[in-house]
């Protein structure tokens, strides 16, 4: 019962920095029709711009509970920083290419910001531990967690709440679903397109790194970071279905509770597990578990 | 001259080119050489399978399942031949590409991206945990032997060198006789319409299934040449950014003509070297750099500066051209 218990926490925890993290990839996919291999770099970036940060704030002796203010001040930073100037000096050049050579584009991006984060923050591993005693210990049953990592939970349900209220329930939202539908239309009835596009990128890439920032506390932060959580939240979205964010969040708590099954149960399957839940979705409903099958159009 | 054996004799003359260079080509060039041509027979798996229009990212399975099979009949059963060895790392690789070229002959663009990239991790997953097989640092191979002759340490370099272009050149006039064949042309019709192509009653899924098969064989010649070279294999041969570089390779090196994706892998190991040698830290970058400037100014290849698409003969393409303004005549007049 402890076991069972424990996986499932465990891979809700390992769930909730995950889905953060493809909940931008899933938006990125659904407005630009990019699937960003570079999406692993801007998690790194964020774990990075939170280490200083929380440093920067350390160093000015704010008390502890700041540091917390400091991750997302990071994940924002990055967001307005980063996304922009991608978006509007590279990305839009490639707009309406083919599906796969956007993938590659991303994926020579994905090689430029290994270096630039390597060129800026060097290869020493940092450590950010002001924030994760914050919230303490708690125990559930006879187990005990940190209370930062069970926090983290809630963050992503925020998150995700807070992503899904943003469409369907306001303005804008509505005038991105509109795009995501159909942006010719989107764009005659006289949205202007291309702000979207540039929106939603910075959210995707705000997103990306607030999973970065918020899990920066939980390891240490190094060089290829970025390399192995892009295939695990490509492994998400594949799973719940491109573009869907519910899906994203059944597709995080499946690899969750997968790789921490396997943890568990049979360690030397934790790699292996992820990977294959993935090709077996790909292989049964290539479309994702959750998204309606669309036939072939003529 | 039939363009076949033009084709042939034009292989040859370039072969035979290199192989005389290789003579007196420093040690360091011909380690490269060897590994841009191990690495271009992979590519031109790859390129087989863009003539249909789906880019697989997870060549990396083929090539590691070669490189595997020959490292363990090297080591564990003892075949210390390099052409066997190589041989049967295509057949293992052809294997496993039949078994999975039917599943994978449904999916297009960024599914078929994925599913590739999926098996080819899961590998990576599998080998990474495998004890027997060295775990994540994978095993040595020792030096095979070539014809039932040993080779010798003074020489092996230049020998290995000549191996992989004998190896490639062959391969390479093999391709380019299956992309002439009407089997072979079937995939630039798939890639223009797949739709028609079903309707003139041909299967699509059997001609990309075929594809697949050859594009495996060709990766796991490719991943034992790499590995017999190299005298050394480890999972990260099925990693997905190995598989990047393919891609990478693939797209540098364009569909229009097979011999460019030597060129390219040439062109991606000199790349990587010399930034390598003389930016240590940034080799990343300046990889990612060269991409975009590929995509941007070349998006179509290397290739496609000496190959031009197939012209019609000129009765045919007068009568395109008419047909072509007619319509516009028509929709015009609607």
């Amino acid at each position: 019962m402890d076991l069972l218990l424990t996986i499932l926490i465990d891979g809700a925890i390992y769930a909730s920095w995950l889905f953060i993290v493809a909940l931008g990839l899933t938006l990125i996919f659904g407005v630009l029709k990019i699937l960003n291999i570079a999406h692993g770099s801007f998690y790194a970036i964020g774990a990075y711009a939170a280490a200083s940060i929380v440093g920067l704030f350390a160093a000015q002796k704010f008390a502890p509970a700041f540091s917390l203010i400091a991750l997302l001040l990071a994940a924002v930073a990055v967001a307005v920083i980063v996304g922009p100037l991608l978006e509007r000096l590279l990305l839009r050049r490639f707009y309406g290419r083919d599906e796969v050579l956007l993938v590659l584009v991303t994926y020579a991006l994905f090689l430029i910001l290994e270096d630039v984060t390597k060129l800026i923050w060097g290869v020493n591993p940092y450590f950010v531990t002001e924030p994760y005693g914050l919230f303490g210990d708690i125990s559930l049953g006879s187990l005990f967690y940190v209370g930062y990592d069970l926090a983290l939970v809630f963050v992503a349900l925020a998150c995700g709440l807070g992503v899904w209220f943003g469409l369907n329930r306001t303005v804008l939202g509505k005038i991105v679903l509109a795009v995501i539908h159909n942006d010719e239309i989107a764009a005659s009835m006289g949205i202007n397109i291309s702000k979207v596009y540039l929106g939603a990128f910075a959210f995707g890439v705000f997103l990306a790194a607030l999973g970065g920032a918020f899990t920066a506390p939980m390891i240490s932060v190094q060089p290829g970071i970025s390399v192995g959580v892009i295939i695990v939240s490509f492994a998400v979205v594949i799973i719940g279905g491109l573009g869907s964010i519910g899906g994203a969040a059944i597709g995080a708590l499946i690899v969750g509770i997968a790789r921490s099954a396997a943890v568990h149960l049979w360690p030397e399957a934790e790699l292996f597990s992820i990977y294959a839940v993935m090709a077996a979705v790909l292989i049964f409903r290539p479309e994702g578990l959750f998204q309606r099958v669309v036939a072939r159009r003529i | 001259m039939n363009p076949l054996m033009r084709s042939a004799l034009l292989y040859a003359a370039v072969m035979a080119a290199l192989l005389l260079a290789g003579l007196a080509l420093p040690q360091w060039l011909l380690f490269l050489l060897t590994m841009a041509a191990a690495h271009g027979v992979v590519g031109l798996g790859l390129i087989v399978m863009m003539r249909g229009g789906v880019v697989s990212f997870g060549q990396g399975l083929v090539f590691a399942i070669g490189g595997y099979t020959a490292g363990l009949a090297a080591t564990r059963y003892g075949i210390t031949d390099a052409l066997v060895l190589v041989a049967l790392g295509g057949l293992a690789s052809a294997l496993v590409g039949a078994v999975v070229g039917p599943l994978l002959a449904r999916y297009r663009s960024i599914f078929f991206a994925m599913l590739t990239l999926a098996l080819s991790m899961v590998l990576y997953g599998v080998a990474v945990k495998s004890a027997g097989i060295g775990g994540s640092d994978g095993f040595n191979v020792p030096r095979p032997g070539l014809l039932g002759l040993k080779i010798d340490e003074m020489n092996a370099d230049y020998i290995f060198f000549a191996l992989s272009t004998v190896i490639a050149t062959v391969l390479t006039l093999l391709v380019t006789i299956y992309c002439r064949s009407s089997r072979g042309l079937l995939s630039l019709a798939i890639r223009d319409n797949e739709l028609r192509v079903e309707y003139l009653g041909s299967s699509v899924r059997a001609a990309m299934t075929v594809n697949f098969v050859i594009a495996a064989a060709l990766g796991g010649a490719g991943g034992a040449l790499t590995v017999i070279s190299l005298g050394h294999i480890d999972p990260n041969f099925s990693y997905w950014t190995t598989s990047g570089e393919f891609v990478f390779m693939a797209i540098l090196a364009g569909h229009a003509s097979a011999p460019a994706v030597f060129l390219a892998s040439l062109l991606l190991e000199l790349v990587r070297s010399f930034s390598n040698k003389y930016f240590p830290d940034t080799w990343q970058l300046a990889l990612g750099l060269f991409l975009l400037l590929i995509i941007l100014f070349l998006p179509k290849g290397v290739g496609s500066l000496w190959a031009k698409p197939a012209r019609l003969p000129r009765r045919a393409a007068e009568k395109a051209k008419a047909a072509a303004a007619r319509q516009r005549d028509a929709t015009e007049a609607a």
